[in-house]
């Protein structure tokens, strides 16, 4: 990875986070003025009962959405306003996804998983594929890249799903519950992965998990509970 | 960008192969149609023009007529007119052309034209062996009637040089020919206008048109005359253009300018055409609801496939794809298709085409041919793709306006 981000640097500030769905003429209120730092080389949990607002506060700082109310700012610079097409470049800059599910492409080998953010942002096919190999070997899946997504066992295509969020080198990673879909044993190898990788990366690094085990093994315990932050430390 | 947005269309494609390969098979399906019922009816219908301008020309000049309109005018007490009738009616009717040598010059003042034949036509009997038939002699300058006709290539048996040179020769229609059991070199006698008439046959031809085969001979303009009695007038002129299509229009201004009755083959044969004409748009119209049929399927694959692929698309979308991105993978799903069904479908067509023209089909009649008639036109195959870009555009981009419009977050969320 390049430029290793100062450990304890604010990379992601949310600010009076409020937001609701609509079903019908039925108003839920999801968010009711969330507010949270993320920084360099921090893992932080996120916990909290069903229906809290956890995954949909993720996808607000992800900026896969647009909160109603409240700030988000990415590397101090304010993004919840932003345009849509500034949006999706920071999406394929500045952050990485993980989710429960690993949402490879199933048509494509698990290099060209990874290598898709490398290629969305006009990396040339060779060196996104080297670059790809490399973040993959890095994940013990270096004999295993040519294989098609659906060719491979749940942690190793959790792994190849890690290595797609970490390829271009994002300075946040945002994990939905990253081990709800696999075994303890493979829990654990992905969780270690992730910790590693926001260490020696200085990323940051925020999970929702149901997970109270792999929470308390995080730098960071965030409790929600209906729309808001209860807990925070 | 493109190519990447390509390479996962081609990928997403070779992953759904047997509904693509059906979508395929409809637009190669559609295509090759078209293609085909198109050669095979303007085949027809241009192997009929050529019978048609080979045989009486693309214009046509007969009588003259003198020009007395009648005219009806009323008019108001202001001097306005109030209504006008303008009638042919009166007009007076000459037979044959009058002046032929100052038609002739007047003529040669278009460069349009290619050719003039002047011709007298008249009837008689032709004695055989043992039987007789009334004929239509058509007198004419050989080496004339060759520039506006194909009478020369219509020789089936026999020497249209022999006819060239000897003006006590006669060129006989095929079919009159097999009625009286006539041969080459025979002497037969016709009957009729002056008197008799003993000639020798030159040859035989057959163009196509059982009219003629059966009631036309070919004799010297000199012997008509003397045969008939009209020295002086009563011929019609026959001519060819460089540009046939545009026959009506120099028509036109040939009639405005020597005053006689003027036709161009496409008035001459209009009941034909239009025949032709509403053959060619009503295949034309059966063939394209095959294209559009495989378009509708084209549209049913790429929406389930959309459905599917929503997923797929919301991760994209997290990674920094843009709407457009998503519909451009759609849309290029659609070109691919698009290309392959083209390709194959030409391809298709020309084969299937070309084996048609090899089937054994005898007709006499409107023109005479022994296997299928397809022309081999690049508008055929022009059109078809034409036809085929619109409904597989129109198929794939709702599908991909579809692809374009998903929420990665909600896709997410209730995916998981």
């Amino acid at each position: 990875m390049v430029n290793p981000i100062p450990v304890d640097k604010e990379l992601l500030r949310a600010e009076n986070l409020c937001h609701s769905f609509t079903e019908g003429s039925q108003k839920t209120e999801v968010l009711k003025g969330v507010s949270l730092k993320v920084c360099a080389g921090e893992t932080s949990a996120v916990v909290g009962p069903s229906g809290c607002g956890k995954s949909t506060l993720l996808y607000l700082l992800g900026l896969l959405d647009r909160p109603e109310s409240g700030k988000i700012f990415l590397n101090d610079s304010e993004v919840s306003g932003s345009s849509d097409q500034a949006r999706t470049a920071l999406r394929n800059s500045s952050i990485g996804f993980i989710f429960q599910f690993h949402f490879l492409i199933k048509e494509l080998t698990a290099i060209e998983n990874v290598a898709l953010p490398l290629r969305k942002s006009g990396m040339g096919e060779k060196e996104s594929k080297e670059r790809s190999f490399a973040v993959l070997e890095k994940l013990g899946l270096g004999s295993k890249v040519q294989r098609f997504a659906n060719k491979l066992s749940g942690g190793e295509q959790q792994r190849v799903a890690i290595a797609r969020a970490m390829v271009n080198s994002p300075s946040l990673i945002l994990a939905d519950e990253p081990t709800g879909n696999l075994d303890t044993e493979n829990s654990e190898n992905v969780f270690e992965v992730i910790q590693e990788l926001a260490e020696t990366e200085s990323l940051g690094v925020l999970i929702v998990t149901h997970n109270s085990e792999l929470a308390s093994k995080t730098n960071r315990l965030i409790r929600m509970k209906d729309g808001l932050i209860v807990k925070d430390g | 960008m493109k190519s990447l947005n390509f390479e996962l269309a081609w990928r997403f494609v070779l992953g759904k192969k047997r509904a693509m390969t059906m979508s395929l098979l409809g637009i190669v399906l559609g295509i090759a149609f078209f293609v085909i019922t198109q050669a095979q009816t303007s085949g027809f219908e241009a192997f009929f023009i050529k019978t048609i301008l080979g045989t009486n020309g693309a214009i046509r000049i007969s009588d003259r007529f003198q020009d007395m309109h009648g005219t009806v005018r009323s008019t108001s007490k202001d001097g306005k007119t109030r209504f006008f009738f303008h009638s042919k009616e009166g007009a007076r009717y000459t037979e044959g052309i009058e002046n032929a040598e100052l038609v002739r010059n007047a003529l040669g003042q278009f460069p349009e034209i290619s050719g003039i034949s002047e011709i007298l036509e008249g009837n008689a009997i032709l004695n055989g062996i043992s039987r007789s038939q009334t004929i239509q002699i058509h007198g004419i300058v050989p080496e004339d009637h060759i520039m506006v006709s194909d009478l020369e290539k219509q020789i089936i048996r026999g020497q249209f040089s022999t006819f060239e040179l000897d003006p006590m020769t006669i060129l006989v229609g095929n079919r009159i020919g097999q009625r009286l059991m006539l041969q080459e070199g025979d002497r037969v006698n016709i009957q009729g206008g002056n008197g008799n008439l003993q000639l020798r046959i030159a040859g035989f031809f057959e163009t196509g048109v059982s009219q003629i085969d059966k009631n036309r001979v070919y004799v010297h303009l000199s012997t008509a005359k003397a045969f008939t009695g009209k020295r002086f007038s009563g011929s019609i002129f026959q001519l060819s253009m460089f540009n046939p299509p545009k026959a009506p229009e120099i028509a036109a201004q040939i009639q405005q300018t020597i005053g006689h009755r003027v036709v161009s083959w496409q008035e001459r044969e209009q009941v034909w055409l239009d025949v032709f004409k509403a053959l060619r748009i009503s295949s034309a119209i059966t063939v394209s609801s095959i294209l559009l049929l495989s378009g509708l399927g084209i549209f049913n694959v790429f929406a389930i496939m959309v459905i599917e692929k929503t997923r797929d698309i919301a991760i994209l979308r997290s990674m920094g794809f843009k709407p457009s991105d998503a519909s451009s993978i759609f849309l290029w799903q659609g070109g691919i298709v698009l290309f392959f069904g083209i390709l194959l479908g030409a391809f298709v067509g020309i084969v299937c085409t070309y084996g048609i023209s090899q089937i054994p089909l005898r007709i006499r009649g409107i023109f005479s041919t022994d296997s299928f008639v397809v022309n081999w036109d690049i508008s055929h195959y022009f059109w078809a793709i034409i036809i085929a870009i619109v409904f597989v555009s129109i198929a794939s981009w709702i599908p991909a306006r579809r692809a374009a419009r998903i929420e990665p977050a909600k896709i997410i969320r209730e995916t998981l």
